[in-house]
């Protein structure tokens, strides 16, 4: 079958089974107008919001202020903040502790998943009851700012890792998704000689792309989003990651990220067209990824919610 | 399953005396791996401890890490609710966990401040609105859209409009109250369009009156999408002959729903709602912080964001802490107590008795 008669196959509709009656003409409008205005609620302010950023300063100040209907494109926003400054340092900061915590985060969570995963094996029932009975408590905001504070990782990346690095509902999808795998296959390793490294390694992980990919992407989401805790935690300007900048820069009314501040008095470089730059900055990463990873969804979610 | 020392090919197992001893003396002889059994086998094999830790102690090794962090970041700070029941502070050592051995103990001195606080009370009175309000306009909505999702039979149209709802699902608080500045504030579009006609002055970010029907039209706007995952999963679990016969029976469209699709999200729905009202208290920290100096502290301080003003910017942590432990209990009664109700209704709940 060739790959256009597929894709037209995809989008005609399946059969309908027969005792099921026929939609009615304005039941079926209904539906798709309804549909077509949740894509468009999510859609219409990422549209505004990219439209405004590739903007030239005089279509924005002409229209006097968001720009809806693109006319001419620039890409000076991006060029003058990706050009060094607040907002370069601010990305690498994100880049870096996004690629650092997860992959710290997937490290620990799979091991984790993985040794509680074995039924039978010695203190896995004790284990697993002391790491859920976190998910109905939190020990509190003031507790946890001392303990970080005395442990001295205020003003220290780490304090931006550690005390989020482990989110018990993602090792339990993990879990529930190691356990499901066939025991033979592990048996067999196991008869050939590989310890719980090896079969973890070589054959636990290459089996579970897909739930490795989503709770990668959950857990690489969290550290990208993450603002509270810098904002705690560090007191640094310079080391503040993006979305402490994205919120300095609209919550705050900040005319210009530092450096642009001069180039936005001459009036070369519009505001407005900046603060929308550095959100495009802060949304792209997880706008390209998740789609990716959306097949895979609801098995991730669901391995957890059904074997919790 | 292995074929293991102690069971024969066909399941059955030989009698626990004979089993035991060889077992044991053939691991601690031969060095042969010791098989683990699972579920209640696996307690009742009389393996000595020692040979278990031997044979499993890459896995408990594999699970250190994560317990050791668990211990650090949540188990070590439940002890720190102490300072609530003293006069913290963090000046009087050079730590601050060693700062605790030595400010004065004072009992239950800040839980009756808190009594005659007004500001907690109007903090806990906005949690209280905002989460039954959130109740009532977001909870509903996933199920809404799962059920007309459900109905669209294009497998494209299917992905495609999943993918755009769960998109906000991934942004950033941060990033959803900037686009809804740029839309609803006073500089935003709508209040542009508006002012092109000549109204001016319009600017829902800073009207402390409607503010919590904007927090739930955020709250919505970010995740109800995202929501919808489960009861779809749910709704793909209904056998296709229950609609069928209830056709058949003469059910329509809307009966069918009623008596087949619904029925079978009700299990999904309690098990929701019972997390829902377990984190009842916990209403949009993140978000209600970030709109704080739009709208003003009136309006938006939930019991939270009090535990940040009084404890992180105020220093008045001893205080912060009574709040912040005083909401966590009453967090862990409502789990408790939404998962009984759910119990007592049949229903699953998130834990099993």
């Amino acid at each position: 079958m060739s790959l256009n008669t597929q894709l037209v196959r995809s989008l005609k509709a399946p059969p309908r089974p027969v005792w099921e009656e026929e939609p009615s003409k304005a039941g079926l409008t209904a539906k798709s107008g309804f549909l077509l205005l949740c894509c468009l609620g999510v859609l219409g302010p990422l549209w505004i919001v990219i439209v405004t950023s590739l903007s030239p300063k005089p279509v924005i100040d002409r229209v006097g202020g968001l720009v809806v209907i693109p006319q001419g494109i620039t890409f000076v926003n991006y060029t003058e903040l990706l050009s060094g400054g607040q907002v370069s340092r601010a990305i690498m900061v994100s880049v870096g502790v996004t690629l650092f915590g997860t992959l710290f985060s997937m490290t620990v969570s799979v091991l984790a998943a993985y040794g509680l995963s074995r039924p039978g094996s010695v203190g896995h029932r004790f284990f697993l009851v002391t790491m859920m009975a976190t998910m109905f408590f939190g020990a509190g905001l003031i507790p946890t700012y001392l303990l970080v504070q005395s442990l001295g990782l205020t003003d220290t990346y780490l304090s931006l890792i550690l005390p989020s690095a482990v989110s018990v509902f993602n090792i339990l999808v993990l879990r529930a998704f190691f356990m499901g795998i066939s025991p033979e296959l592990t048996e067999s390793a196991r008869i050939d000689g590989a310890g719980d490294l090896r079969i973890l390694l070589t054959i636990i992980m290459p089996l579970s792309r897909a739930v490795l990919a989503v709770i990668s992407l959950f857990y690489a989401v969290g550290y990208w989003s993450a603002w509270f805790n810098a904002s705690i935690y560090l007191s640094d300007q310079s080391m503040m990651p993006l979305q402490n900048v994205l919120i300095q820069l609209v919550q705050k009314n900040t005319e210009a990220p530092t450096g642009l501040q001069q180039a936005v008095r001459t009036g070369q470089l519009s505001p407005l067209g900046l603060q929308m730059a550095v959100m495009v900055m802060a949304l792209i990463p997880v706008a390209v990824a998740s789609p990716f990873v959306q097949r895979h969804f609801k098995k991730g979610m669901l391995t957890g919610a059904v074997k919790g | 399953m292995s074929l293991t020392a102690g069971s024969r090919p066909d399941g059955t197992r030989p009698p626990a005396a004979v089993e035991e001893p060889t077992a044991a003396v053939t691991a601690a002889v031969t060095k042969a791996r010791v098989p683990r059994k699972e579920g209640r086998a696996g307690r009742a094999e009389k393996v000595p401890l020692k040979v278990r830790l031997r044979r499993d102690r890459t896995l408990i090794l594999m699970t250190l890490p994560v317990m050791v962090l668990l211990l650090v970041f949540n188990y070590v700070p439940l002890l720190g609710n102490v300072v609530a029941f003293q006069d913290y502070d963090p000046y009087i050592s050079s730590n601050g966990i060693t700062a605790i051995f030595h400010s004065p103990w004072v009992g239950v001195e800040q839980f009756s401040r808190m009594i005659d606080d007004p500001l907690f009370w109007s903090a806990t009175k906005n949690t209280v609105v905002l989460f039954a309000l959130q109740l009532v306009l977001f909870f509903p909505v996933p199920i809404a859209l799962a059920l007309v999702i459900n109905s669209v039979i294009r497998p494209r149209v299917r992905a495609v409009a999943q993918a755009i709802m769960y998109l906000p699902h991934f942004f950033s608080w941060v990033l959803v109250v900037t686009v809804f500045q740029q839309i609803f504030g006073g500089a935003g579009i709508i209040a542009q369009t508006l002012e092109d006609h000549g109204w001016s002055g319009f600017d829902l970010m800073t009207n402390a009156s409607l503010f919590k029907y904007l927090v739930t039209a955020q709250a919505v706007w970010k995740d109800a999408g995202w929501g919808i995952i489960v009861f779809l999963a749910a709704l793909a679990a209904v056998s296709t002959d229950l609609y069928e016969a209830a056709a058949m029976d003469g059910a329509g469209r809307w009966r069918r729903m009623w008596h087949v699709t619904l029925p079978a999200l009700r299990p999904v729905i309690a098990l929701l709602l019972v997390l829902r009202v377990g984190d009842a208290l916990s209403v949009g920290f993140e978000q209600f912080l970030l709109q704080r100096y739009a709208v003003g502290a009136g309006a938006s301080e939930v019991l939270d964001t009090y535990v940040w003003n009084m404890g992180i910017q105020n220093g008045d942590f001893s205080y912060a802490a009574a709040v912040g432990l005083v909401k966590g209990l009453i967090g862990v009664c409502l789990v408790l107590s939404a998962n009984k109700f759910a119990h007592l209704l049949g229903e699953q709940g998130v834990y099993q008795k």
